[in-house]
């Protein structure tokens, strides 16, 4: 992959992830980390090769079929792309609102899902008055709120505290288990330690799975609820 | 939980935001069109009226040229004319202009001459034709011919073209402008799609990664921009329509000006002119925005 007529970013990747797996991929900055995660959400296309997803090679698949397709997919963006007009229940509501559900069928679970990421005071805040760490967990419930089929993260826990880290961690770890696979590109190499997680080393363009690192023992658990 | 929001009282919040800076002058812009728009239309109708109502009147009636024969006076021979007009088909009546008033006709062109009688002015026989079934030029000759009166018929026929053919060319112009107009709006509204997308580039691409189709991306665009072009038509046609009123009562029937009578029926002219600036802005934003959409992907 290459941007313009730019040196080649991402060289002879060939991975999969198993449906319902977890993984960190992490490396160097300017490895091509946002890239790789840009090519499975569909922002960007191959300049060659093939992307497969959900059984689909999206690098062939019709425009029409794209929207169907990014909407089983949740991302946390490195910019975080919070629409400044709206506010934080209506960013994080946004993904719902698209896929055409009803308000009252949703808006207790975003409440809900706002207070776990500790924004239950803030539903009504626009994003520009709350702080950074609050920004990064309104961006991570938009991303969760539709319950997506995989989760790409973009240093989700790079502007939060560790307790916030350890918290957002377990509710990537919780959507997890319900099915959702997750891939999160990150430096944060004590996460990745305590998680147990495999990891996809990304250097110089080219990935090298490599085996799970041996978990720590596990943090205390926050308190507040989990999303069902 | 917040105890000033209420998640159950909560209501989506528009994509788009309400309202952006450059709103005021886009609603001024396509105002100003839609005003011109209606002034344009409003002239159209006073003009094809003014045009109607000259044609109608050209055609109810005819004038007779009448030239004396052998020891004829010219009276005697345009009163024989008007008796012989007078009986025919289509004709409801014919006198003969008295000699002053064809004396005034020409002074205009010879001026003020004295002997002005003793010129040979021919007589002139004004034929008045029948509303419904008035008689034509031929019909006019034979019933001259029949009493062996020299006499030319003019119909007002070569008047009557050149006013249709002015009337033709003041639709056909304020048809041309009209589309000019629209087209003038449909251009603004599509640079301020242009500009509306680049700016809230940002929602577009979150809509987008977020699974919206590029349709319903589009259709934020379009209703804006609608909505925005059919206050502005409410505005320009308000305008427009105000000043037709003045122009009404200042002008009397005459409205616009003599040769532009303005009646109030016109007036309904701005009525369509709201929903046609939100249907040229609807289709604008959306071949825009649609357009721009796929040149992110």
């Amino acid at each position: 992959m290459r941007y313009g007529r730019g040196p080649d970013v991402l060289t002879n990747l060939s991975f999969g992830l198993a449906p319902g797996s977890f993984h960190f991929v992490t490396g160097p900055s300017g490895a091509g980390k946002s890239s790789l995660l840009k090519l499975i959400y569909l922002a960007a296309k191959p300049s060659k090769g093939l992307v497969h997803l959900f059984g689909q090679d999206t690098t062939s698949a019709p425009a029409s079929a794209k929207p169907g397709l990014r909407r089983r997919i949740g991302v946390v963006f490195q910019d975080l792309t919070l629409l400044d007009h709206l506010s934080a229940f209506d960013n994080a509501a946004l993904p719902l609102r698209i896929a055409g559900r009803k308000p009252a069928d949703y808006r207790n679970d975003v409440a809900e899902l706002l207070t776990w990421v500790g924004l239950g005071q803030r539903m009504d805040a626009m994003p520009a008055t709350l702080a950074g760490g609050e920004r990064q967990r309104l961006a991570i419930a938009r991303a969760v709120v539709n319950r997506p089929d995989i989760l790409l993260a973009d240093e989700p826990t790079g502007n939060v505290d560790h307790e916030m880290a350890v918290r957002i961690f377990r509710l990537f770890v919780e959507l997890n288990r319900l099915g959702t696979t997750v891939l999160i590109a990150t430096h944060d190499q004590d996460l990745i330690a305590r998680s147990g997680r495999p990891v996809l080393l990304l250097e110089n363009g080219r990935i090298t799975a490599r085996s799970a690192p041996e978990p720590r023992p596990p943090e205390p658990r926050p308190s507040g609820p989990v999303p069902a | 939980m917040s105890e000033i929001f209420d998640p159950a009282r909560w209501r989506p919040a528009p994509f788009l935001p309400e309202k952006e800076a450059r709103d005021r002058a886009l609603i001024f812009v396509v105002a100003v069109l839609c005003f011109l728009a209606c002034l344009t239309a409003m002239g159209v109708l006073a003009a094809n009226r003014a045009a109607a109502g000259w044609t109608g009147q050209l055609n109810g009636d005819a004038t007779v040229i009448v030239r004396p024969k052998g020891g004829e006076t010219p009276d005697a021979a345009a009163a024989r004319a008007a008796e012989a007009l007078s009986g025919a088909t289509g004709v409801t009546e014919a006198r003969a202009l008295e000699p002053a008033k064809a004396y005034d006709l020409l002074r205009p062109w010879l001026g003020d001459v004295t002997d002005l009688e003793d010129l040979p002015v021919p007589r002139l026989v004004v034929v008045t034709l029948d509303a419904r079934h008035p008689a034509n030029a031929k019909q006019l000759n034979a019933a001259l011919q029949s009493q062996n009166v020299d006499a030319t018929v003019d119909d007002h026929s070569v008047w009557i073209k050149d006013i249709q053919r002015a009337g033709d060319l003041v639709r056909w112009l304020g048809v041309l402008v009209f589309l000019l107009i629209a087209a003038a709006a449909g251009a603004v509204v599509a640079f301020a799609t242009r500009a509306g997308l680049a700016a809230r580039r940002d929602v577009v691409e979150v809509l987008h990664l977020a699974g919206a189709e590029d349709g319903f991306i589009a259709r934020l665009f379009l209703t804006r921009f609608a909505r925005i072009a059919g206050l502005a038509g409410l505005i320009g046609a308000g305008a427009a329509a105000a000043l037709g009123v003045g122009l009404r009562i200042a002008g009397g029937g005459e409205g616009l000006t003599p040769a532009l009578p303005l009646a109030w029926s016109d007036l309904a002219a701005v009525l369509p002119c709201p929903l046609l600036a939100a249907l040229v802005a609807a289709v604008a934003a959306q071949v825009t925005a649609m357009a721009l959409i796929r040149d992110m992907q």
